[in-house]
């Protein structure tokens, strides 16, 4: 437990560099597309004079050059203070705090989704590497890997929300019901179904094919022979030896599949219309609200470092041989 | 039971009394109450009509907060009074006295009266108004000699026919005693609305949605019929068109339903298509031109250009047959000042080739005469679209125009302030009067910076001087014929082309009665609207 402790000091120490480098680049990145704030602003609300768009210049402090503007962005920032979102008129912390817990539920969801369904077919697909079950589920999972994720939320939203009227075509909730309690939750999770599945079933396939070709490469090792000539065979053989074998490479995948996830979440919060975070990425590049993509990209950081560390810690639980590198 | 002249009142009485009738029945069977969920594709912060004149904002708060008057199909002067019940103007153009409708109410239950409007005047509209600051610039005083009277009063003489026209779109009238002596740009009531209008702000969710209910103390006997109005926010360009079907929304107004999904849309039962509702708020898609380019400073590449477009087809393909075509800067649809006799520049290759030979730029030995870089401004599809065609019909003359694709703030910069452009596709809003939205387009002498203005380059005093000249005439034929002349002189020297005017397109379900009854009904207050079953 111990040296538990002392890796997540460390890497929680080694991520302070990794925050400031998400925030420099981020900046620059969005101080090299061309117009600001202001310019869109004034396209939202149909132009303004002069003077007016000199004083909102100013008063959004973008009438400086942009080191001054990065030094002030650092210096605030060290004060943990993220700073003032130009696009929603609101302290950048506020807004994106209110999206986040949207942006990990339909990542958690996805992820439990595709990860247990995608080792469980792996499974299925690994303990008789060739058969037809074999072919026959490989195949539709590279198929399923092969499609975007939009479109598949789109054919989605048009077979069971336009078609059969059976759930929702967008948004995390019924707008304004006044549900609350279980029914709410139940609400919610209704909503869920389509886009997690949209999001979920392009990395439920990558787990799947994971888990069935290492499973098909343990089949030949020694110490799953040995197993076989002590007598051990079927479930128990599958499971303990094989299985839980292949897992580490699906476990390592998933804290790599974490940021790539929230970059898929950009299209799935704007095709199912949730208020996210990756939504609001997408709202403050439209936007050039410069505080408020860099608190997403440094949320979004945070969010990716605490998932490789437990991804890392979890590893550890799954393979004991694996220490955590200090020396352990 | 006497069959008549028995009062309207009486008989809604009696059939109130009666059991079997439905007990809120109206006028054409539309039902009081229910909830209408609109889609809706942003959210502006500050929601506040005072300070921001935009269809984005007023979409949502003309439900709330009201002008002294809104547009309308009959009235006159093209006119239906809201806070305001009249109006007069003095001969000498120096003011203009408001009867103001007394009963009214803010929702927080103070009484609505004429230091209201004389603040909101002074302090909002000619302060911090994007458009106000303008049109109200001369405003000097607002006297207020009794509850319900505003003499508006004006520094020089201003056109009353420029006020009447400004009155839906730039005089939102705010609380004064929640605005005075505040920071008003700041104001929390500029997020939670305070107004006088059928509705009553209720809650907002970012991302989400924002909800409206029933003002049950509205100033209209038996207004609103709805209960609610829900406000669903959907930023993906399919899911108006899909939450319609689904069934989960009942109305998408602006066009959320592109017009390439409207064939669909139009076969499924239930749902209505209506072309008419936004008359006053006419878009022009229009080709900018930048005059400080050597080759378009000649007018007869500009002429050879406006004569390279086919009108009739960008209506029909692009546009799918919702818009007409336009030559000058006026639209068809403002019947008092559009100049029906310009000869504008039909669809015709041959000559626009001849314009451009005597001009001086034969086609080169690849056919090109010349290059320019085409922008297309990223605000509507139909932009888009209409920049590819633009540059496959200036191809045909043999000019070569490459599209540069920038996102919208990159788009502003560019054309507005840095004038990094040759020509462009852009969509100016035309507001119901020339002085308050079309001027600006070919006025000289503004600063670099000013979105949708003149930054073309294009100066010609005689359009500057006519310009002034209008703004100080306060006869309303003499100021038609002024700005006759100058759509005239504009389009005579292809300072912008027209190419033509579309408005946007409603989506409802066929219970909602009451849809797209007036020239702005998207932005206007709704109070008639409801359910029929």
């Amino acid at each position: 437990m111990r040296r538990a402790g002392r890796l997540l000091a460390r890497r929680l120490f080694g991520a302070l560099p990794v925050l400031g480098l998400v925030a420099i680049g981020g900046f620059l990145l969005l101080e090299a597309a061309p117009g600001d704030a202001v310019d869109a602003y004034l396209a939202g609300i149909g132009g303004g004079d002069a003077a007016q768009v000199a004083a909102l210049r100013a008063e959004w402090g973008l009438d400086g050059g942009p080191l001054p503007r990065l030094a002030a962005y650092l210096g605030a920032l060290l004060r943990l203070d993220l700073g003032w979102s130009t696009a929603f008129e609101r302290p950048v912390l506020a807004v994106v705090l209110e999206r986040l817990p949207n942006t990990l539920l339909l990542m958690g969801m996805a992820t439990l989704l595709a990860l247990s369904l995608g080792s469980l077919l792996g499974i299925v697909c690994g303990a008789r590497p060739g058969s037809p079950r074999d072919r026959a589920l490989s195949l539709a999972a590279i198929a399923i890997y092969a499609m975007p994720g939009f479109w598949l939320g789109l054919v989605l939203i048009v077979g069971f929300s336009v078609r059969l009227r059976w759930l929702p075509s967008g948004g995390i909730e019924t707008v304004a019901s006044g549900l609350a309690g279980w029914d709410r939750a139940a609400d919610i999770a209704r909503h869920l179904v389509l886009p997690v599945a949209s999001l979920g079933l392009v990395y439920m396939a990558l787990y799947l094919r994971l888990m069935r070709d290492g499973m098909a490469e343990l089949w030949r090792q020694d110490f799953v022979r040995a197993a076989r000539a002590r007598g051990m065979a079927g479930p128990r053989l599958v499971l303990r030896h094989v299985a839980r074998n292949a897992l580490l490479p699906v476990v390592t995948m998933l804290g790599l599949q974490s940021a790539a996830m929230l970059g898929g979440s950009v299209v799935i919060e704007s095709v199912f219309a949730i208020p996210g975070l990756g939504r609001l990425a997408a709202e403050a590049v439209a936007r050039r609200d410069t505080p408020l993509l860099l608190g997403v990209m440094l949320l979004s950081a945070v969010v990716v470092i605490l998932v490789n560390l437990a991804v890392d810690l979890a590893y550890a639980l799954l393979d004991p041989r694996v220490g955590s590198g200090t020396g352990g | 039971m006497p069959a008549f002249p028995l009062p309207r009142r009486a008989l809604l009485a009696a059939a109130a009394a009666l059991p079997l009738l439905p007990r809120t029945a109206g006028a054409q069977g539309i039902q009081h109450g229910g909830r209408l969920t609109v889609a809706a594709d942003s959210e502006p912060p500050n929601l506040n009509p005072a300070i921001i004149a935009s269809n984005g904002v007023f979409f949502v708060a003309s439900k709330v907060i009201e002008p002294l008057a809104e547009a309308s199909y009959d009235g006159s002067d093209g006119l239906a009074p809201r806070l305001a019940t009249g109006w007069t103007a003095a001969a000498d153009g120096r003011s203009i006295t408001f009867a103001l409708r007394p009963g009214v109410a803010w929702h927080d239950g103070q009484k609505f009266t004429a230091a209201d409007v004389a603040f909101s005047a002074l302090e909002v509209w000619k302060k911090h108004q994007n458009l106000g600051r303008a049109v109200f610039r001369d405003l000097e005083a607002v006297q207020t000699p009794d509850a319900h009277t505003a003499v508006f009063r004006f520094a020089v003489p201003t056109p009353a026919q420029l006020i009447r026209n400004a009155l839906p779109a730039l005089t939102a009238v705010l609380p004064k005693h929640l605005y005075a002596d505040t920071d008003i740009m700041k104001n929390p009531a500029n997020r939670k609305l305070v107004g006088t209008g059928p509705f009553r702000f209720a809650e907002t969710r970012p991302g989400e949605f924002t909800r409206l209910v029933r003002n049950a103390e509205y100033w209209q006997q038996d207004r609103p019929y709805l209960n609610e109005i829900v406000y669903r926010v959907l930023p993906d360009r399919a899911a108006a068109a899909n939450a319609l079907e689904a069934g989960e929304i009942q109305l998408a107004a602006f066009s959320a339903v592109p017009l390439a999904d409207l064939d669909r849309i139009a076969k499924v039962p239930g749902l209505k298509i209506y072309s008419n509702g936004y008359e006053a708020l006419t878009y022009q898609l229009v080709v900018e031109i930048n005059h400080r380019r050597k080759e378009l400073a000649d007018v007869r590449v500009r002429r050879a250009v406006a004569h390279a477009i086919d009108r009739d087809f960008v209506v029909r393909t692009i546009f799918r047959g919702y818009a007409t075509t336009s030559q000058g800067p006026v639209p068809k649809s403002d019947r008092v000042f559009h100049a029906p006799d310009l000869a504008g520049y039909g669809f015709n290759p041959a000559r626009a080739n001849a314009l451009l030979d005597e001009a001086g730029y034969p086609r080169g030995s690849d056919g090109v005469r010349f290059r320019l870089r085409l922008l297309p401004a990223p605000f509507f599809n139909e932009t888009r679209q209409f920049g590819d065609y633009l540059r496959q019909a200036l191809a045909v003359v043999g000019i070569d125009a490459t599209i540069v694709s920038n996102d919208t703030p990159a788009h502003i910069k560019a054309v507005y302030t840095d004038h990094d452009f040759d020509i462009t596709v852009a969509t100016p809003v035309y507001r119901g009067d020339p002085a308050i939205s079309t001027t600006i387009l070919f006025q000289s002498g503004l600063p670099a910076g000013v979105p949708f203005s003149n930054q073309y380059g294009y100066v010609n005093p005689e359009v500057d001087s006519l310009i002034k000249q209008a703004a100080a005439t306060i006869d309303d034929a003499e100021r038609v014929r002024l700005y006759r002349a100058f759509q005239k002189l504009v389009v005579d020297d292809v300072a912008l082309i027209n190419v033509a005017e579309f408005s946007f397109i409603t989506v409802a379900r066929d219970t909602v009665a009451n849809v797209s009854n007036n020239p702005r009904w998207a932005v206007s207050n709704w109070a008639d609207t409801g359910f029929t079953g």
